[in-house]
């Protein structure tokens, strides 16, 4: 809402506060300003002149050369505008004036003859394009003939006053109006405003005799007033209206457009003006369109209706979108004599509809929307009639034809004093209390500490007690009221166990080098299904999908974090940071079922993507590329961080390298996977090698458990053995460390491999793995036999379960 | 004899003040001190003495003896610190040079920040909860006092999976969940982020992924100024006790009154700028006392329990805080952008 500040002025005086200090004090009781700008700025030294002759310039086609009398002497101007002519009163920058933009107009020649100054247009004085009234909008500006010669310009077109612009919440549609800002204004400085009575004079003829009105669905219209106004001469509006309508961002078109569009401003109450002798019958009727039902409106464009919107007809064609827009054949012309003024209640929602059905949001809908002031409606069909006969040469009929089953009671609230400084933490008085429904013009009674309020139908956002909480609250002022702390039981805050295993999940792969990112949830669908780790693969067949996506980059919801990582890396590397290690926490989504209708489950996932150097120092000829033991070694990390352990199997996974990658389990369960991206997925990413993981961190904190026992520390020494096996090279090394583990225990602790050799000393399709075994008795030192046996037994495990030999 | 070891002594220690190698001391020690060596000759010719000789010259012996060895001790660890000292100027290294990397990573921004704000509210007594991303419109919208056909649903346009799920388009749905499972009758005082999408473009200023922390408290005799009182010390802690906070009226379906909270403008310090707009004061959150029909659907009985309310954006925070100039660069996770942050 834009709102004239020298407007308002006429309706309650503001001349006291700088128009910052309103600014803020609007804004603090509770209407945000947003910005107070004002209509140009830094015009000066531009007057109104009266062109006394207009010949053409000797030496040029398209120039005038006037004669421009402005009162204290007559300037010689070359002038362009193709609509100059002599006898106009016009706007003159005289030499010395200054224009937006900095512009100083100075003496000088032009084509061999003298220009002392300039016609303005209204664009060069700094008016917005969009607000020019058509008939200028090619040309300089031209003044009403009584305009005073030598007068100022800036004040004459109001390019002196400032706009304040509001931000309405969409509760606050009663300050869509100059007079609901003005009631606004006076509760918050305390000052005084009411909007003032009609006053028209009716000619001897009554509305009714020439129209009747007729309503189909009272719900969707309960009122409905026509008035009728003869004699209208339809030219242009004065010109302080003129300015007013400029300042509220609406462009003036004629007298009659102007007036509806001015009350529309000054009541909030959207109007419109019918002529009637284009409107083709003397009955209007209401009603739901029928579906297919078509009209063409003031815009040209031919609309199709259907039954959810609501018409204005003559009975049997349309006439008006009610509440959106008029049609074009009973459109105010230049020869209209006769006018129907509609002042009509249409409902909310149906405009609504309407509004969004044929995307036309316009300055009436957007009030009918938001519900207007049942009690304001005929008001502002009078004050219509009252400007339409000052300024239009209108004669208005006596009443209106109406069709009336409109609301307009007024709401009570009830508060007690008590109730209300025990909900806002205040110590306000009956006293207090008084005074603020005072200034809100809010009428009461009061019953020892109750007030039982009457609540204006113009707050129509005033239905509960917790409104009048905040009524009483904004005008008391939210910096008034204390600062306390809650004094309710006090209680422990804090983070859950999953909550503090999240935080350390990602304060350990932040130790370890990886950066966190956060990717996009909604992917295209290919990427939703991608990299989808086993345990949850099933769900890949039926992606939860957006029903109305806007674009298939974002339509279906990920199952996996990675695809999304890969396009991070993918923009780093195009970008040419190349060594990258990166991972995230988060949520993907599961599906069991092929249509949607529950939700689907969300599983907290953790995914690591690395491509490039994983180590680099370079003056000591040391670079090392990420590879997959890097990866395993940040899996076994998080591992040790939880004081879980998981095992690896050779796996083939969609996407995934064949030969490198690896599904994780911890206790017999699939909790992830780890491996290299299949080289053809990674050529599609614009990636080198890039290593991945992923994990359930659902399924790992389930298995998580705190450490509440002590465990002794061995005060023995340990003993270590070296053995080297013979295998087939097909048998895994994990696999022989498991069976090692297995037979040594209790005594073997820790089994580590520490050299793999495989070629010319040894057979074909064999390789040589050498471990190193730990074995260790907390409680006392181990006898050499006893580690001797351990081993034997160690050796015959593995030879019965992997054929491994000793290595000579 | 007294003359043969003072002479001995001499001759010793003039060779211990020459000797310049380890080697070279330990001959010393062999010639003098050793079984063959001069002084063991002396005692072993002792016999031939006096009784009242004995002990003097004995004596004497072992004084020399001693001094002998002391000086050849102290040459010793003379030539080691000097051999030492040689040796660690060959291995002296150039510390300019560049160090062998240790691989750092770090927190995104938006956790950061998250984290901030979840550890003050932590600390005021607070319980961090979380909720699903794809939420029943019942709990998205209907539970907080926005009914199907509402006009503020236009204020948040949805992206719907089904008529009846949606990709939850604030994290308030949390709230409405945590106050239903508590039947009504106990306290609710809780945080809750996480990630929200609308229907937005993505351009420098939207992104249809985003995230939000909001806060909820419900109890008996919760007042408004209990709100303010929460407020102030979340802004001073969070952006600094020299930033000034004010409430002013708003609007929100699920809240009522409802609040917006600015700071004073850090650029400007309140004065102005084209950071705030000229006006001073940056929008920080929103926030209110809990709508009683969010309370009743809760099952909380209005007339008893009040609560407030409040949210805010990470994105906006960080934008604001550290001057980030586009909302995309939280999701492109460019390297350079994401490592600028990892003190924040």
């Amino acid at each position: 809402m834009l709102v004239s500040l020298n407007w308002l002025n006429d309706y309650i005086d503001v001349s006291a506060y700088s128009p910052e200090e309103l600014a803020e004090i609007i804004t603090k009781t509770g209407i945000e300003v947003e910005s107070v700008e004002p209509v140009a700025e830094g015009v000066t030294g531009v007057v109104v002149g009266h062109v006394t002759s207009c010949v053409q310039h000797p030496n040029a086609d398209k120039l005038n050369l006037c004669q421009v009398d402005v009162g204290e002497e007559t300037l010689q101007i070359v002038c362009g505008a193709p609509n100059v002519a002599e006898g106009q009163k016009v706007a003159v920058a005289v030499p010395g004036a200054v224009l937006p933009g900095n512009f100083k107009i100075k003496k000088t020649k032009l084509r061999g003859e003298a220009s002392n100054g300039m016609i303005c247009s209204l664009q060069e004085l700094g008016v917005d394009e969009k607000d020019v009234p058509k008939e200028y909008a090619e040309g300089i500006f031209v003044f009403p003939e009584d305009t005073e010669i030598g007068a100022d310009a800036v004040s004459e077109l109001n390019l002196d006053d400032l706009i304040i612009e509001l931000g309405l919440t969409p509760n606050r549609s009663d300050a869509m109006s100059m007079a609901g800002v003005a009631y606004e204004v006076a509760a918050a400085i305390d000052g005084t405003y009411t909007l003032a009575e009609e006053n028209v004079e009716t000619i001897d003829e009554k509305a009714e005799d020439m129209l009747t009105v007729q309503v189909d669905d009272p719900d969707a219209n309960p009122y409905y007033g026509a008035f009728v106004i003869k004699d209208v001469q339809v030219g242009p509006s004065p010109l302080w209206m003129r300015n007013r309508l400029t300042a509220a961002g609406i462009r003036p078109i004629n007298n009659v457009v102007d007036i509806t569009n001015y009350v529309l401003m000054e009541y909030g109450q959207p109007l419109h003006a019918f002529d009637y002798d284009r409107f083709g019958s003397q009955t209007i009727l209401t009603r739901r369109a029928e579906d297919g039902e078509k009209i063409v409106t003031l815009d040209d464009q031919e609309r199709t209706l259907n039954s959810q919107h609501l018409v204005i007809t003559n009975g049997e064609k349309p006439h008006a979108i009610a509440g959106v827009m008029g049609g074009a054949e009973s459109e105010v012309q230049e020869d209209t004599t006769t006018i129907i003024l509609e002042a009509a209640y249409f409902a909310p929602s149906v405009v609504r509809e309407a509004s969004k059905d044929h995307g036309l949001r316009s300055e009436s809908s957007s009030r009918f929307e938001k519900g207007v002031d049942p009690n304001r409606v005929e008001r502002a069909g009078k004050r219509a009639c009252e400007l339409l006969q000052k300024y239009a040469g209108g004669r208005v009929l006596e009443g209106n034809a109406s069709f009336d089953q409109l609301d307009r009671s007024e709401k009570q609230v009830t508060v007690r004093t008590s109730v209300i400084n025990d909900r806002l933490g205040t110590e306000i008085s009956n006293e207090e209390m008084a005074d603020i429904f005072r200034r809100l013009q809010f009428v009461y009674s009061l019953d020892g500490e109750q007030f039982d309020v009457t609540i204006p139908t113009r707050r129509g956002d005033i239905t509960i007690f917790e409104d009048m909480l905040e009524e009483v609250a904004r005008i008391y002022g939210y910096d008034n009221l204390p600062y306390t702390l809650p004094e309710g039981e006090s209680q422990a805050g804090g983070l859950t166990v999953n909550q503090q295993l999240k935080r350390r999940v990602k304060a350990y792969f932040e130790g370890a080098g990886l950066h966190e990112t956060i990717t996009y949830s909604l992917t295209h669908k290919e990427k939703a299904v991608m990299l989808v780790s086993p345990e949850v693969e099933e769900a890949a067949e039926s992606p939860v999908g957006l029903a109305m996506p806007m674009s298939e980059d974002h339509a279906y919801l990920r199952l996996s974090i990675l695809p999304e990582l890969l396009e991070s890396l993918s923009y780093n590397v195009a970008r040419r940071q190349e060594n990258l290690a990166y991972y995230e926490v988060g949520t993907v989504f599961i599906s069991d079922e092929q249509e949607v209708t529950k939700q689907p489950s969300e599983m907290l996932r953790a995914s690591g993507a690395l491509t490039g150097d994983w180590t680099s120092h370079l003056w000591q000829q040391e670079k090392k590329a990420v590879d997959f033991f890097v990866v395993k070694g940040i899996v076994e990390g998080l591992g040790d961080q939880l004081g879980l352990s998981f095992t690896y199997e050779k796996a083939k996974l969609p996407s995934m390298h064949p030969g490198r990658t690896a599904v994780i389990r911890h206790e017999g369960r699939i909790i992830g996977f780890a491996g290299q991206v299949h080289p053809k997925l990674q050529k599609e990413f614009g990636l080198k090698e890039t290593y991945v993981f992923d994990l359930n961190l659902e399924e790992l904190f389930r298995s998580y458990e705190k450490e509440e026992t002590f465990r002794v520390i061995p005060r023995h020494p340990s003993v270590s053995r070296d053995i080297a096996l013979v295998v087939d090279e097909d048998v895994s090394a994990g696999a022989i460390e498991a069976t090692i583990s297995e037979a040594g225990a209790p005594l073997v602790k820790d089994v580590q491999v520490f050299d793999v050799y495989q070629g010319e000393h040894l057979e074909a399709g064999k390789k040589s793995l050498a471990f190193r075994l730990l074995y260790l008795d907390p409680l006392r030192t181990l006898k050499d036999q006893e580690v001797e046996e351990a081993h034997e037994q160690i050796l015959t495990a593995v030879k019965d379960k992997h054929e491994a030999e000793l290595r000579g | 004899m007294k003359e043969r070891l003072e002479q001995l002594k001499q001759e010793a220690l003039q060779k211990v003040e020459t000797a310049d190698s380890i080697q070279g001391l330990k001959d010393i020690r062999v010639e003098y001190l050793g079984k063959k060596g001069p002084i063991t000759e002396v005692l072993r010719g002792m016999g031939k003495l006096s009784k009242e000789e004995r002990p003097v010259i004995g004596q004497l012996a072992n004084d020399v003896r001693e001094n002998i060895a002391d000086a050849i001790e102290a040459k010793q660890t003379g030539l080691e610190d000097e051999a030492l000292e040689k040796q660690l100027e060959e291995e002296s290294i150039d510390v300019t040079l560049p160090a062998r990397p240790v691989k750092v990573g770090g927190p995104h921004l938006l956790t950061s920040i998250v984290e901030e704000i979840e550890d003050l509210f932590i600390g005021m007594g607070f319980e961090i909860k979380e909720g699903p991303e794809v939420e029943t419109d019942y709990y998205n919208f209907e539970a907080l006092n926005l009914p199907k056909g509402h006009p503020a649903r236009d204020m948040q346009d949805s992206f719907y999976v089904t008529e009846e799920l949606l990709m939850r388009t604030h994290t308030s749905p949390v709230q409405a969940r945590t106050m239903g499972a508590r039947n009504g009758a106990e306290p609710v005082k809780m945080i809750c982020p996480g990630k929200v999408y609308r229907r937005d473009t993505d351009d420098a200023t939207h992104s249809h992924q985003f995230t939000q922390i909001e806060g909820l408290l419900v109890d008996k005799h919760v007042r408004m100024s209990d709100l303010k009182g929460v407020l102030n010390a979340f802004a001073k802690q969070m952006f600094g006790a020299e930033r000034e906070i004010r409430l002013r009226p708003s609007f929100f379906p699920f809240t009522e009154p409802s609040v917006e909270m600015d700071i004073s403008c850090k650029v400007c310090g309140g004065k102005g700028c084209s950071v705030c707009k000229g006006t001073g004061w940056i929008e920080i959150l929103g926030g209110g006392m809990v709508h009683p029909n969010v309370l009743e659907m809760a099952g909380y009985d209005s007339s008893e329990y009040s609560g407030f309310a409040f949210g805010m954006g990470p994105e906006r925070i960080a934008m604001l805080k550290y001057g980030v100039d586009d909302i995309r660069h939280f999701y492109t996770n460019d390297i350079r952008f994401l490592e600028q942050y990892h003190k924040a």
